[in-house]
C-alpha cells in the first residue's frame, strides 16, 4: 500500500494544469448507497473519464444483482442470457462451494461487451467499491471495448444480445423438438472443439458486383500497363513437372472443400456429411460464440491494464478534487494494491503472471516514459519518449495493441529490471532448467520477446487442422497437429476429443501429431453413437 | 446511463444446475452413500458437500500437455540468477506457469447439495412395496375445486367480473342508453336553450331525451338474471398417510449398542415414509414380557427388565389398529428390533398373531434382528429368528434381516426396499 501512496502523492504534485480542486462536496458518506448515490458516483466518473482523459466508452447500463447472481453470471460466461447445459451447471456448483466456503471471493463487477455496455455490480459493495467498479468497468473495459482494434474487428457490440437471446430461444426449441439428451450430447462434442472453432484471420468480405467490376477493370489496366511484347521471346525454363493425375485431383479436392481449414467446427458445419440442418445451426451457434470471446483472450492483459490504469487515474482525481474522503480513498488503495499484487516466482502464492499487475505497470510506464522520460527510454523508444502527451499516448496504445504486440513493442527496460523478469528454458531432454536471460543489457530484448511469445494466443492454442478427407473414398477425416518444440497435445484428452470429433463427422477420424521432422503421436477414432 | 435493479429477478442457474446433478446422477448418487455412510443418523437429511471423481464430469478440449518438448517462462522477481545458470526441475508442476493450466490437477470435484436433493437421491430407487392401498383409500376429506358458474349461491361467491359481462351483453341487446350520452343531451339542450330561438330542435331534443330516460328505467343497468356465482364442486380427496409401528425388545438382554442400531434402522424408515406419504404417524410400542406404547423418549431410553414375550406387543398393536388406525383408512407399517430372544412356549402364539391379526393389515413388516458383530457365523439362529422364518417363507409382506454393524443398517434397508424388492430371502 505504502508504495502506491507515494506513486499518488508524487502524481498530486506532478498534475498542476488540472483546475483548482473545487470544494465540491463527497459523492457520499460511509458505505451505504441507493441509486441516487450510484447515479452522482457514475456521473463524477465520468467527468474525469471522459471529460479529463478523454475516454470514449459506449452508453453504459448498470445493473444490480446479488452475489448469487453474480455466481450465476460467473457460471455462464458473464452473459445475461445463455443457453441451458450442464457444464454451466457444474460451474455454478463449483463456484459456489468455493464461495460458500470462504476459499474463493466474487469479482465486484462482470462487464459485458455490448453496445450499450451492461456492468453487473453487487450490491454487497460499499460505496467506495460501486465507485471503483463504475470506473474500472464503466470506463476502462468499456473504453477498450469499443476502441480497440480486435473488438472492432470481430465483435459486433450491438448485436450479441439479440444473438444470444437467438441461440437460447432456438437451442431450448431444438431441446423439445429432438429431446434433451441429443442436444446435450451434440452440445458436449460442440464443446470440446469450441477451442478450435475460431477463424483468426478476417475472411474475405463476399463482394458486390459494382466492385467486382471496379476491380475487373483495374486488373486489366494493370496488366496492360505491364504489356510487354518482349516477354513473349524470353526463353521459358524447363518449367515444373507436369502434375501426375492422383496429385491434380487431391488438390482439386482440397480446392473444393477449401482445405486446410483450422476452423474444425466450421469445416463441419459446413460439410460434415451425416449432420441435420438444426445440429449445423447449434454447431454455428457455438462456433459464433467462442469466436465472440476471441479478443478477450488476446486482450485480457491488456484489458485489465486499461481499465486498472482507468480507476486509479479516475479514484486519485476524485480524491484530489474532494469528491471522496481520505477514508475511502484509503479503502480504494487497500483494495487495488491487493488487486496489482504480483508474487515473486518463488513465492507460495505464485501463480503466473497476474495481468493486472502487468497490465497496470505497463500503462503506468508508458505515461511515465511519455512525461518523464530518462535516456534509456529515449532510445528504446523514441517515438513516445517525451511527447508529453500521456493521455494520447496511451489512448493510442489501447486502439491499436493486443497484449503479445504491446509486450514486444512496449516492455521497458525499467519495468523489466522493476518486476525482475527472467526467462527461463526447459527442455525436456535436458536434465536441468536453464537461465536463458534476465534484466541485464544483454537480456532486455530476448525477455521482452519471450514474454510476447507466452502471450501470444495463437501460440499458446495447438494448431490443428484438417488437411484431408476423401468425400469419395472411405470419407476418412485427416487432421494433422503440427507441433512447435516438441510439445504434443495432452493424450487422454485428445483421445477424447477425437471421439466426439467421429460422432460429429459420421466416419473415422485419425491425426497425426508431427513437425516437419518427427512424427510425435497418432490418434485415431471410430464414430460410437454417430449424429445423424 | 441506465439503472436497473436485478436484484429481485433471482437465479437463473438452477435448470442448469439439475441438468449437471442428473447428467452426474450415477456418480453423485454412490458420493450421497458414501457420505451417508459417515453420517449420524439424524444428519441423513440434511444436504452437504459431495465429492465426486473429476472424470466422469470432464469437459475435454484440444490443449498442450504439460511434460515434454521444449518449453521457455518468463517468470517474476529474479533475485540471484545470472544468464546460464542451471536451475533444477521442480518436481510437481512442472514448471511454473506453464502454458495450459485448464483444469490440471483436479482430480476431485467438490460441490453441495441442497437437503432436498441429498435425500432425493439417498433414497432414490427405493419404493414401498404395495402402493395399492394409498389410491383406493381416504374418501372422508374433499377438497373444492372451480367448477364454471351457477346463477344461486351465496353472496361471497358472487362473481362480478361474469356478472358485469352478462350485464353488458344484456344493455348493449337491449340498447340501454349510457348515462354519458343523457348528460351530454341535458348539456345541449341547456346550451340552446341559453342561446335562445331553436325552439323546435329543443323540443325534438326533450322529446329524445325522454324517450332515452325511459328506456334507461325499463332496461335496468344490472339485472337479477344477470348475476352468476362461482361454482365448487367437492372432490374427495385421497389422503396418503401411513402409520409406523416401532416395535422393540428392551428386555436387559438388549444394550445399548443394540438400540442404538434399531433407532437407526426406525430413522430411515420413518426418512423414507415421510417422503412418501403426506402424513405420517409413529407408534412406540416397547415390550419385555408385557408391552406398553410409549412416547420416543422412554421407548429408546429408559430400561425395563423382565422376560421377554414377543406376542404381548403384537397383541398391543393388534389392538391399537383396531382402536385408532383403521386399516381401510391408513397404510400399516410395522417394524420390529429385537435380539431374537422369546419364551419359547410364546413362539407359536406369536406366529398365530402375526399370520392372522398383523400381517393381513400391514402394508410390510419388517423384522430386524440386532447383534453384535462378534456373534457373527457363531452358532444357531436365535428361537425368534426360527419361528419367524416359517412366517416368511408364506407371505410376501414380511421380511427379516440380521444386523450388527451400524454400516450394514443402509445396505439392509435398501435391501428391503429396493426396487422391484428382493424379498424374503433370509440373509
Amino acid at each position: 500500500m505504502t508504495d502506491d501512496a507515494i506513486t499518488a502523492k508524487k502524481r498530486k504534485s506532478r498534475i498542476v494544469q488540472a483546475p483548482a480542486a473545487a470544494p465540491s462536496a463527497l459523492l457520499f458518506n460511509g458505505p451505504d448507497w441507493n441509486f441516487e448515490t450510484l447515479g452522482r458516483i457514475f456521473e463524477a466518473v465520468r467527468q474525469v473519464g471522459e471529460g479529463e482523459i478523454g475516454l470514449d466508452p459506449y452508453r453504459t447500463q448498470i445493473e444490480v444483482i446479488t452475489s448469487e447472481q453474480m455466481l450465476d453470471a460467473y457460471s455462464s460466461v458473464g452473459m445475461p442470457l445463455f443457453y441451458k447445459h450442464w457444464s454451466f451447471g457444474k460451474d455454478f456448483a463449483r463456484n459456489e462451494t468455493l464461495y460458500r466456503k470462504g476459499w474463493q471471493g466474487l469479482a465486484y463487477e462482470i462487464v459485458i461487451n455490448s453496445d450499450p455496455c451492461v456492468c453487473y455490480i453487487m450490491e454487497e459493495n460499499s460505496a467506495t467499491m460501486q465507485t471503483l467498479v463504475l470506473a474500472h468497468a464503466a470506463m476502462g473495459h468499456n473504453h477498450f471495448f469499443k476502441n480497440n482494434y480486435v473488438f472492432k474487428q470481430w465483435t459486433d457490440a450491438s448485436g450479441i444480445a439479440d444473438y444470444l437471446s437467438f441461440a437460447k430461444s432456438f437451442i431450448a426449441k431444438c431441446e423439445e423438438r429432438y429431446g434433451l439428451e441429443a442436444v446435450e450430447r451434440l452440445i458436449d462434442a460442440a464443446h470440446a472443439l469450441q477451442s478450435h472453432g475460431i477463424h483468426r484471420y478476417p475472411g474475405k468480405r463476399s463482394m458486390d458486383l459494382r466492385s467486382e467490376e471496379i476491380r475487373e477493370r483495374e486488373r486489366r489496366a494493370h496488366g496492360e500497363a505491364l504489356f510487354n511484347d518482349l516477354w513473349r521471346t524470353v526463353p521459358q525454363g524447363k518449367g515444373k513437372k507436369p502434375a501426375t493425375k492422383k496429385k491434380l485431383e487431391e488438390d482439386r479436392r482440397k480446392a473444393i472443400l477449401k482445405l486446410p481449414e483450422e476452423n474444425i467446427l466450421y469445416f463441419l458445419e459446413k460439410t460434415a456429411p451425416r449432420l441435420q440442418g438444426w445440429q449445423r445451426e447449434i454447431l454455428r451457434i457455438i462456433r459464433l460464440i467462442a469466436q465472440y470471446f476471441y479478443p478477450q483472450r488476446q486482450t485480457k492483459m491488456m484489458n485489465e491494464g486499461c481499465a486498472t490504469w482507468t480507476h486509479h487515474r479516475i479514484m486519485t482525481r476524485l480524491h484530489e478534487k474532494g469528491q471522496i474522503s481520505d477514508g475511502s480513498y484509503l479503502e480504494f488503495l487497500h483494495s487495488h494494491t491487493s488487486v496489482v499484487m504480483q508474487p515473486d516466482f518463488d513465492d507460495r502464492r505464485f501463480s503466473g503472471i497476474n495481468p493486472y499487475a502487468l497490465g497496470f505497470a505497463m500503462m503506468q510506464d508508458i505515461e511515465r516514459i511519455a512525461l518523464t522520460p530518462t535516456d534509456e527510454d529515449r532510445s528504446w523508444f523514441p517515438d513516445i519518449a517525451g511527447n508529453g502527451d500521456a493521455y494520447g499516448t496511451l489512448k493510442d496504445v489501447w486502439a491499436n495493441f493486443r497484449d503479445e504486440s504491446i509486450v514486444s513493442q512496449y516492455l521497458s527496460p525499467n519495468l523489466i529490471r522493476k518486476l525482475g523478469l527472467f526467462q527461463i528454458k526447459d527442455d525436456h531432454d535436458e536434465e536441468e532448467m536453464e537461465v536463458a536471460a534476465i534484466h541485464d543489457e544483454r537480456g532486455y530484448r530476448e525477455v521482452r520477446r519471450a514474454l510476447a511469445r507466452q502471450y501470444d494466443v495463437a501460440r499458446r492454442d495447438a494448431d490443428i487442422q484438417v488437411i484431408d478427407v476423401d468425400l469419395s473414398g472411405d470419407r476418412r477425416l485427416e487432421l494433422r497437429h503440427h507441433v512447435v518444440d516438441g510439445v504434443t497435445l495432452e493424450e487422454k484428452d485428445a483421445d477424447r476429443v477425437l471421439q466426439h470429433l467421429a460422432d460429429l463427422w459420421g466416419y473415422e477420424v485419425r491425426m497425426v501429431e508431427s513437425d516437419d521432422n518427427t512424427v510425435y503421436a497418432e490418434h485415431k477414432a471410430e464414430p460410437m453413437r454417430p449424429f445423424a | 446511463m441506465n439503472i436497473i435493479d436485478r436484484r429481485r429477478e433471482g437465479g437463473k442457474s438452477l435448470a442448469n444446475r439439475q441438468r449437471f446433478i442428473r447428467r452426474a446422477r450415477a456418480l453423485v448418487r454412490r458420493a450421497v452413500r458414501e457420505a451417508s455412510a459417515k453420517r449420524s443418523i439424524k444428519d441423513v437429511e440434511k444436504g452437504g458437500d459431495i465429492v465426486v471423481p473429476a472424470d466422469g464430469v470432464r469437459e475435454p478440449v484440444l490443449r498442450k500437455g504439460s511434460v515434454g518438448g521444449s518449453r521457455e517462462y518468463v517468470l517474476p522477481g529474479n533475485k540471484k540468477y545470472i544468464q546460464g545458470d542451471t536451475i533444477a526441475r521442480p518436481e510437481e508442476d512442472g514448471g511454473g506457469t506453464g502454458a495450459s493450466d485448464g483444469g490440471e490437477g483436479e482430480d476431485d470435484f467438490r460441490f453441495a447439495l441442497s437437503d432436498e436433493e441429498f435425500l432425493d437421491l439417498f433414497l432414490e430407487d427405493l419404493e414401498l412395496p404395495d402402493l395399492a392401498k394409498r389410491q383406493v383409500l381416504g374418501v372422508e376429506e374433499t377438497q373444492p375445486v372451480r367448477a364454471g358458474y351457477r346463477s344461486s349461491g351465496p353472496p361471497a361467491s358472487l362473481s362480478v367480473a361474469r356478472t358485469m359481462r352478462n350485464s353488458l351483453s344484456r344493455r348493449a341487446a337491449l340498447g340501454r342508453p349510457r348515462s354519458e350520452d343523457i348528460a351530454a343531451m341535458e348539456a345541449e339542450i341547456a346550451r340552446l336553450d341559453d342561446i335562445g330561438g331553436n325552439d323546435a330542435k329543443v323540443a325534438e331534443l326533450r322529446e329524445d331525451l325522454e324517450r332515452k330516460r325511459k328506456r334507461m328505467r325499463l332496461v335496468p343497468f344490472i339485472d337479477p338474471l344477470d348475476v352468476r356465482y362461482r361454482r365448487y364442486d367437492q372432490i374427495p380427496k385421497p389422503v396418503a398417510r401411513a402409520v409406523m409401528f416401532c416395535l422393540m425388545d428392551v428386555s436387559g438382554s438388549m444394550d445399548e449398542h443394540m438400540k442404538d442400531l434399531a433407532k437407526r434402522f426406525y430413522s430411515l424408515l420413518y426418512l423414507f415414509l415421510k417422503r412418501r406419504y403426506g402424513k405420517v404417524e409413529v407408534v412406540f410400542i416397547r415390550h419385555t414380557h408385557e408391552a406398553k406404547e410409549v412416547d420416543e423418549e422412554t421407548f429408546f431410553h429408559s430400561r425395563e427388565s423382565g422376560g421377554t414375550v414377543v406376542s404381548t406387543a403384537l397383541e398391543e398393536m393388534a389392538r391399537i389398529i383396531q382402536d385408532r388406525f383403521p386399516a381401510s383408512q391408513w397404510n400399516i407399517y410395522g417394524a420390529q428390533a429385537s435380539d431374537g430372544d422369546n419364551l419359547p412356549m410364546d413362539n407359536s402364539t406369536t406366529i398365530n398373531l402375526l399370520k392372522t391379526a398383523i400381517l393381513p393389515l400391514c402394508q410390510y413388516y419388517a423384522y430386524l434382528e440386532v447383534g453384535h458383530a462378534k456373534d457373527e457365523g457363531g452358532g444357531d439362529a436365535t428361537s425368534l429368528w426360527r419361528a419367524y422364518e416359517l412366517v416368511v417363507g408364506s407371505d410376501e409382506t414380511m421380511a427379516m434381516r440380521k444386523v450388527s454393524h451400524r454400516r450394514d443398517i443402509y445396505p439392509v434397508f435398501r435391501e428391503l426396499f429396493a426396487k422391484g424388492g428382493a424379498k424374503a430371502e433370509a440373509s
